[in-house]
This record gives structure tokens, sequence and C-alpha cells, in this order.
């Protein structure tokens, strides 16, 4: 059975893009529109991995990086932020928070691919 | 009876309890933790107004008169609750000009002229000497009453008397505590920590033999009643009218504002009240708390009295005696100490204050301009003066405690002695018109205050001092029974034929007329000069004096003068201070600079702390060159210093203005800042997509067709998304600038209306949302630029769109004429608006919700329809009740004003 990937975005568009390229690398892709949906997913679903926006509606993704990070069942797992956002001081907040790695959008596909590989290993 | 030796030795000790508490006092003070910075102790040491002549002579008052003790109390209670104010004021007077004493007040206020301080000082002593010998009295009655000796008159001689020792004990302490430095604005905390420890004690004792009288003798003070009641000679002492006389209102009335003015103006008062005043604002509290301690004294004078008359008799024992005579009669010899402690308590507070207070009229204003006038005092060149300043107080405080031992030695018995209170206080009333006058009246001048004090001093001298000197044997009686020569009209205690007063109302009626009448009258008659009048504005006007003091000098004076001056009277240490701190200011001194005249008025006030007023303007005077200043140059200077005050206000202001611009310029700048973030964030959402997918189609050859379309067809619609981004940010700025352009025509805002609602209709459905159209069948057209309502209708539709909920969500949109204008609302029933946003919400860059929640967006679009709606020359608004949706609707006028210049403008 593959892995499985949470992609969290309220940006339709970019779920699209970002959807292929995990299916391209093999995942299976679970998909949510808000920070609460994410949360409920990753309890239930326990994905590998997590694409996690940071502006979304309910729950930003630094809440719920925190979160994650908080429930000792959910230890392993890994948390790549995303942002539009690109000014230091988030930049500290999303690692702050726990994120294994921090991406600025837009984003060069093969770059984001290349760093998923990484968090991965 | 008590030996003699236990009596010494429990008041030397008492005395070094004393010593022990003031050293203490000045020690805490030294240290910065004042012993006497609150309102309780500052009230105790008002409580130095009770002397001897409260902790015996009410007792004796009571025994003779009943209630006529009592006005003596009632005056200073009233004063305090009516006059803290006039208290207040005296204080910040004397804070601000280092006033130390009554003379130098009254002398300040009007030029600080020597004469009037040495009036004034004279006055005092006589006065006060007096009542000094009566304090020592009633230390020496006590004494000889618990020692068993007979009589109360010093039988030894004078060496072999416990009151001189007392009284030398006395000076020591004054010397200790109240002449150790020179500056008296500097107060003598010590020496008001003792005074403050004295009102307890005499507090207490007084307490605790009324207690002894009532339950100890007596079965409570009902029981005192009843037993008095028995006995006719006592009966009467309940009665207002004393039995039989109609009760004398007019003496009643003239105690209480006798003793009203007396709790001001005596000299131990002034000392505690206002020259040894730590904090202005224990003041008011203290006027409160004063009253209290005055009702607590008097509480058992009645019992006491009445006690002391049941148990020895009426007329059989000295009554003024009775809280001595009563507990040693039963054998408590214990209380009988304690008593005696307490009145030697009341004898010593009284001395050394008075003594301290008056010792440095004395050496300011009588010895220090005798002093000046001497050419060799004045030539002497540089040396200091602080030592030779402080001896000179020294001695006058070993002079005025020997004056009154000398005087109780002399008069010990005599009538004029046991009267001396009340004249006393009557003495010192003749300050009154003078130093209150001088308070809030600027019209009045030193001829007013001169002759006032000089006419009504005489008129004391003569009805009041001359009978009492009469009657003691040293002047024919003859002189008051009929009058000089004989002649009926001058009789001193009928003058004018004036009867049916006692012999004090009468002369404080005819002094006091004397007195108020030249004062006001030569005030009139001579418009103030130039001194007395700038003196009179910093008085009166001294709670309104901001930063900018006027100072009315004007000459030259060499710095090095000055700082030879100041170090001849304020020594090296202090000098050096004040040069110091000003040389901050200035910079380095050079020898030749010249100082200003805020340097010199500093100097001579600091210099009036350690001489008085008076002297300190002979000796300022004397080596600065003086410019005489006319009436003319005071209200100049006055007016400068106003316009000072104005520019300083000014200058507040417009710092308080930049202060606000900067907040507002910060606050813009955060705004910009998310504006700028929030831009940003608007602009990498779309170029994300875009740059993503067309990476992949890049990347991928092997996509399938529908796949390549699907991702294409995102990539347009994002493109779209930005170049709408940019325009907006664009539009907004040329709105802003004024540079859009309006294209005015007449307008079917139904069919608008309706096209905004089908061209979003794709937005609401995305979102599940039900839109509801509520239109009239026809609306006047009006004039306006329908594409720019197109852009407001269609961001106010959107705007619903984002914020209607996901499920059943629903918008209303209505349009209705309302007077001369059509109303257009669009409603949601989302989260709606909180209030504390409402106001906001129109602002550029401010996005409804909170940041993580919201729906995106550039926070321009509500900005810029409320600009379009304004400029078409309507407004718009919102209503909401947060939870239950939003309501935003404009108005637009059917005619709008400035239509005609717009289009002129647009033709063009």
């Amino acid at each position: 059975m593959s892995a499985k990937v949470l992609i969290a975005d309220d940006e339709s568009n970019i779920v699209v893009s970002l959807s292929f390229m995990m299916k391209r690398e093999g995942f299976d892709v679970l998909v949510a529109r808000d920070g609460l949906e994410a949360l409920g997913l990753i309890r239930r679903e326990r994905p590998r991995l997590v694409l996690l926006d940071v502006m979304m509606p309910g729950m930003n993704g630094f809440d719920v990086c925190e979160a994650v990070r908080a429930d000792a069942e959910l230890r392993d797992t890994r948390i790549l932020m995303l942002t539009a956002k690109g000014r230091d001081a988030d930049r500290a907040r999303g690692i702050g928070a726990g994120a294994n790695a921090y991406v600025t959008k837009p984003f060069s596909t093969r770059d984001l691919v290349a760093k998923i590989r990484d968090t991965m290993s | 009876m008590i030996s003699p030796a236990v009596v010494l030795g429990a008041s030397f000790g008492y005395l070094l309890l004393l010593f022990a508490i003031a050293a203490w006092g000045d020690r805490r003070a030294a240290e910065g933790r004042s012993l006497i910075d609150n309102a309780a102790v500052y009230a105790l040491s008002w409580g130095v107004y009770c002397t001897a002549w409260t902790y015996f002579g009410s007792v004796g008052r009571a025994a003779t008169s009943g209630v006529w003790f009592l006005p003596i109390y009632l005056g200073p209670m009233l004063a305090m609750l009516l006059a803290w104010i006039v208290l207040r004021k005296m204080v910040r007077i004397s804070r601000v000009y280092r006033i130390t004493s009554i003379a130098d007040f009254v002398a300040s206020r009007y030029g600080k002229s020597p004469l009037l301080a040495a009036l004034v000082t004279l006055i005092t002593v006589i006065g006060i000497v007096p009542y000094i010998a009566l304090q020592l009295k009633a230390a020496s009655a006590g004494f000889h009453l618990l020692t068993g000796a007979p009589g109360s008159a010093p039988a030894a001689a004078w060496w072999r008397d416990g009151v001189f020792y007392v009284a030398l004990a006395l000076a020591a302490f004054a010397i200790m505590f109240g002449a150790r430095h020179l500056d008296l604005a500097e107060r003598h905390e010590g020496m008001v920590a003792a005074i403050a420890f004295e009102s307890v004690v005499k507090l207490a004792a007084f307490l605790a033999v009324g207690a002894f009288v009532t339950w100890g003798l007596f079965d409570g003070m009902d029981d005192i009643w009843a037993q008095a009641r028995t006995v006719p000679e006592l009966s009467a002492l309940f009665r207002l009218d004393g039995g039989g006389e109609p009760f004398a209102y007019a003496e009643w009335f003239s105690l209480t504002i006798l003793s009203m003015l007396s709790v001001l103006l005596l000299p131990r008062q002034f000392q505690v009240m206002v020259v040894e005043c730590v904090n202005e604002r224990r003041i008011r509290r203290a006027a409160w708390l004063f009253p209290a301690y005055l009702l607590a004294i008097n509480i058992f004078v009645l019992p006491i009295a009445v006690g002391g008359l049941l148990v020895f008799g009426p007329g059989a024992a000295d009554a003024e005696t009775f809280v001595l005579s009563l507990p040693l009669s039963q054998g408590a010899a214990a209380i009988a100490l304690l008593a005696y402690i307490g009145g030697l308590s009341a004898v010593t507070g009284m001395l050394i204050v008075e003594t301290v207070a008056v010792s440095t009229m004395v050496c300011n204003d009588l010895v220090m301009p005798s002093l000046l006038r001497l050419d060799r005092f004045g030539n002497r060149a540089g040396g200091d003066l602080t030592r030779l300043l402080l001896n000179i107080r020294r001695v006058a405080i070993i002079a005025v405690l020997m004056l009154g031992y000398l005087y109780f030695r002399i008069a010990g018995e005599a009538y004029a002695l046991v009267s001396i209170g009340l004249i006393s206080f009557a003495a010192v009333a003749q300050f009154a018109p003078a130093l209150f006058g001088g308070m809030y009246w600027r019209g009045a001048t030193w001829a007013g205050a001169f002759g006032g004090l000089l006419g009504g001093f005489a008129v004391w001298a003569y009805t009041l001092m001359l009978p009492s000197v009469a009657k003691s044997g040293w002047l024919p009686i003859g002189l008051v029974e009929h009058g000089p020569f004989g002649i009926e009209l001058l009789k001193p205690e009928r003058l004018f034929g004036l009867t049916g007063l006692d012999s004090l109302t009468h002369s404080l009626f005819w002094s006091l007329l004397v007195n108020v009448g030249l004062y006001v009258g030569l005030s009139l008659a001579r418009a103030p000069a130039a001194r007395e009048a700038s003196q009179a504005l910093l008085f009166v006007d001294v709670f309104r004096r901001g930063g900018a003091e006027p100072v009315f000098w004007r000459g030259r004076a060499r710095l090095d003068d000055l700082k030879a001056l100041a170090r001849r009277f304020l020594g090296a240490a202090r000098a050096a201070a004040i040069f110091e701190e000003e040389a901050r200011g200035f910079g380095p001194p050079t020898p030749e600079r010249v100082a200003d005249a805020r340097l010199v008025d500093r100097v001579e006030r600091q210099i009036a702390g350690a001489v008085g007023a008076a002297s300190a303007r002979v000796i300022v005077a004397s080596v600065v060159q003086e410019e005489p200043l006319t009436v003319d140059d005071v209200l100049e200077i006055l007016e400068e210093a106003s316009q000072l005050r104005g520019y300083a206000r000014a200058l507040e202001e417009a710092s308080a203005e930049l202060r606000a611009a900067n907040e507002q310029l910060k606050t813009l700048d955060q705004l910009k800042d998310d504006f700028v973030s929030s831009v940003t964030h608007e602009l990498r959402t779309p170029l994300t997509s875009i740059r993503a997918l067309s990476e992949l189609l890049l990347d991928a050859p092997e996509l399938g067709p529908a796949q390549r379309e699907e991702f294409l067809q995102i990539i347009v619609a994002e493109a779209e998304r930005l170049s709408r981004l940019v325009n907006q940010v664009l539009d907004l700025a040329k709105i802003e600038a004024g540079g859009a352009e309006w294209n005015w025509t007449e307008v079917d805002l139904r069919a608008l209306v309706t096209e905004a609602a089908r061209a979003t209709s794709e937005l609401f459905r995305e979102r599940g949302a039900a839109v509801a159209l509520d239109l009239p069948d026809t609306v006047p057209a009006l004039r306006a630029d329908a594409d720019r309502l197109m852009q407001v209708m269609q961001n106010l539709l959107s705007n619903a769109a984002k914020f209607a909920p996901r499920q059943g969500g629903r918008v209303e949109i209505a349009l209705r004429e309302e007077g001369d204008g059509l109303v257009v609302s669009v409603r949601d029933n989302g989260p709606g608006v909180a209030p504390e946003d409402r106001a906001g919400i129109f602002e550029k860059f401010r996005q409804g919700g909170d940041e993580a929640t919201r729906p995106p967006g550039t926070g321009l679009g509500l900005s810029i329809s409320r600009q379009i709606v304004e400029h078409l020359g309507g407004k718009m608004w919102v209503e909401s009740e947060p939870g239950r949706g939003a309501c935003f609707a404009f108005r637009l006028p059917l005619h709008p004003e400035r239509e005609p210049h717009e289009r002129e403008s647009a033709d063009r």
C-alpha cells in the first residue's frame, strides 16, 4: 500500500497541481479545504506527509501544525508548510510550530519534489 | 504627695525621651524616610495648639462657667473645616518663596519691607512672651502641687528652681533640633516628630485622668451629672446662660472668631502648619483629624471639672489643678504623675515650637537688619556668615525663653499673667487683615498693612493690655475705672462709651475695626508701588503659575558677586549646589558673566530661607546694580511671563499634534505593510498555480489532452485573476489621486442591479447560496457612471458570496426609492460585522473577519466602492448584527450636485 499524503489548501487550482505531482510521486492523495478538516483527516487517516497551506479559513496552518506536534500519536507525521507569505517572521513561525520544511509560493515543482523526498527519507 | 526627686526624675526622663525621638526623626529625615510625612503625624503636630492653658485651664474655666471653655476649640474646628483651602494657599506661598515665619510672610507680601517685618515681630514678642511665662508657671504650679510645696509661686531662688532648668533643657532642645542648620525651609523633622509625640502623651494622660475621675471616683458620666444636679451651685454650670444673666452671644462669637484666627496666626501654629509642612496634600486629611483631636481632648473637661467640684466642694480648691489634685487626693500617685507628665508635654511642646518660631523672627527681622546697617558687618569680605547666623538664632532662643522665665519670676501671680492666653490671641489676631487680605487682594499696599497693624496693635495695647497691667497693680487702676485724665470717653474698657460688651469682645471690636479700617482705607488711598504690586501678584496668583513664573527684577549682576554672597549666607556647599545646577543649564561660567534675573531671584530666595525675605532683599540689593521698577515694568514683565506661558502651551500643543501625527504615520505604515503583505499574498497565489502547472506541462510530455486542457484553462483563469488585482490596485490609486475618468450618463439602476446579479450568479451557484431580488417595477433614471456603479455592485455581490455560509447561504438584493434618491442594499446571512469593526470596514486595506479565517481579498473592494459612491454624490454604509449577517447599502441622489463640473472636465 502506498503512503498517504494530505494536501491542505483552500485554493483549488493549487490543489490540482499539487495532487498531480503527489500522485506522480506514488502517494495516495487526500485533500482538505480548511484547517479543521485537515486536522480531522490527519487524526483519522494518519498520512505520512502533510502539505499544509498557512492561510486557510477556520484554523490556520500554524495552528494545525502545533496541534499535530502536541499529539504524541501523530509524532511521525512529516509536515511541509506552504505559504504565499514570504516574510522572515512567517518562516520563523512555521519552523517554530514544528514544520519539517517550509516552502514559499510560488514554488518550483522540481524543488518541491526534491524537498519532499528529502523530508521523507 | 510625691517626692520631688521622683517628679524631677520623671520630668527629665521625659525630656530625654523627647531628645531621643527628635534625634530619630532627624535621622529618618536624613535617610529620606520621613517620619512625619503623613496626615496623622501632621495633624498631631498641630496639637501644639493645646497648651497648659488647655490642659489645666479648660477644667478651671469649665468649673466656673460651664460650657464657656468650648469656643476656644470650636473656632479651630471651624477654621480647619472651612478654611483649609486658605491654609493650603499659605503653605504653597511659603514653600515657593521660602517664607519661614509670619513676620516674613507679611513683610514679603508688602514689598519685602524690613519695617513691617520688625513691627510684626515686635507685636509677636510683646504678645507671646507673657504666654511663655504662663506655660512656665503652669509647670511650676504642677510641680509644687505634686510635691506638696505651698503655693505656685517660685519660692526658691532661681538657681534652685526646677522650672529654670526645665527652661534651659528646652532651650537646649530648641537649639539642637530647631537651629541646627540655617535654611528653615529645610524644616525640622525631628522637632515635629517630638511635638506629635507630645500631642499623643497629653491626650493619653488627659483621657486617663478623665477615665479615672469618671469611672474611678464616680459611676460614669450619668452619675456625675446626677450628683451635680443635687448641688444648687453646680446646676448653673449646665445652663448656657450661666444662671440669671442672658447668654452672651457677642462674647461667644468673639471667642470663636478669635480662636479661629489664632489657630492660623499664632507663631507656633504657623510654624507647624506652614513652615514644617512636608507635603501639601496632607492638609486635607489633617484638616479633619485635627478637629477630631480637639474633640477627644475635650471630652472629659466637664466631667473632671464637675467631679472636682463634687469631691472638694465648690470653691474649696483651685479648679485649674483638678487634673492633678483629684488623683492625688485619692492616693492615685501614678495617675497624678502621669497627669503631670501630660501637663509637662503640653508646656514643653508649646515652648519649643513657640521659641523656635519667635527666635526666627527676632533673628531675621530685628537682629539681622541692625547688623546689616553696620558697616563692619556689611563690608566683611568673603567670610562665611552661616555660623554667625546660627549663633544669633541660638542666642535668640535662649533670650526668648529667659525673657519668659524672667516675666514668670516677676509677674508670677499677677492678673496680667492669668489672663494672658486670650490677650495673646487678640494680639496675633491683628495680623489677620494684612495676612489674609494680602493673599487675596492685589490692591492691598504696604501703607495699609503697616497702618492697620500699628493701629490695631495700639488699640489692643490700650484696651486690653493696659487694663491688665493696671489690674496687676503696676499702673493706677483709676486709669481703667475713670479713663486717662478722668475722660470717661477714653476709658480703656468702655472706649467711646461702648458698653455692654466684655472687655475681650470690646477690645477685639475696636482693634479690628481700626485695623481693617486703616488697612482698607490706606490701601485704597494710593495705588500699589511696583514692588508691592509685583509681590501681590506672586502671592495672590500663586496657584496660577505654570513653569514660566515672572521674575520682577531688572538690572545687572556679576555672577561672582552673587556666588560670594551665596557662600557667605548659605555656606560653600549649598552655594556650590545652586551654581552647579545653574551651570548645567548655561555652560561653564566666566568670571565676568552676567547673571540673569532668574538666577538673582533664585539666590535671593535661597538667602531668604536663611535670613528672611526682607533681609535677603537688602543683602542682594547691596551687590547688584538694580533698575528701579515702575508699575508699568511690573505689568510688562507679567505680560512677558504670560506670553512665555502661552508659548509653552503652544509648544506643548504642537508637540502633542506631532506625536499624534507620528502615531498616525505609524498606523499608516503598519497598514501599508499589511497591504503590501496582503497584495503580495494575492499576487503569489495565482502565480503559484501558473508556475506549477506550466512547469508540469513542460516536464510531462506524456500528459493526455484532457489533462493538458484543464491545466491550460487554470493557467488562463489565474492570469486573468492576476490582471484583475493589478487593475484594482491601480484603479484605487487613480481614484485616490483624482485622475479617474467619469462617464456621466442616464442610468437605469433597476436594469443595472439585475445585470449585476446575473453576472455574479456563477459565484453564488459555486457557493450554493440562494439569491433573492426585491425590485420595484420601475425607478426614475439617475445620472451616474454606469461602469463604476457596476463595479460597486459586483464588489458588494462577490463579498456577499464570499461571506455567505457554505450551507444555507442566502443573499437578498433590494432596490427602493427613498425621498429624492435610490437605495440599493445587499444583505447576506454570513457572520456579520462586529460593532468595533464597522467604522473601519470601508477603510483601505481593512478586511472583515480575522486574518486567519476571512476569505482572500485585497481589502480594496469596499474602499473603492465607497469612494465611487461618494464621488457620485451618494453615501455607503453597513448595518449588521454579529452572527446575523451584514447588510451593505448605498444611496444615490437623483440629482447629484457635482455632475456639471465633472462633465465639463470629462468633455474636455
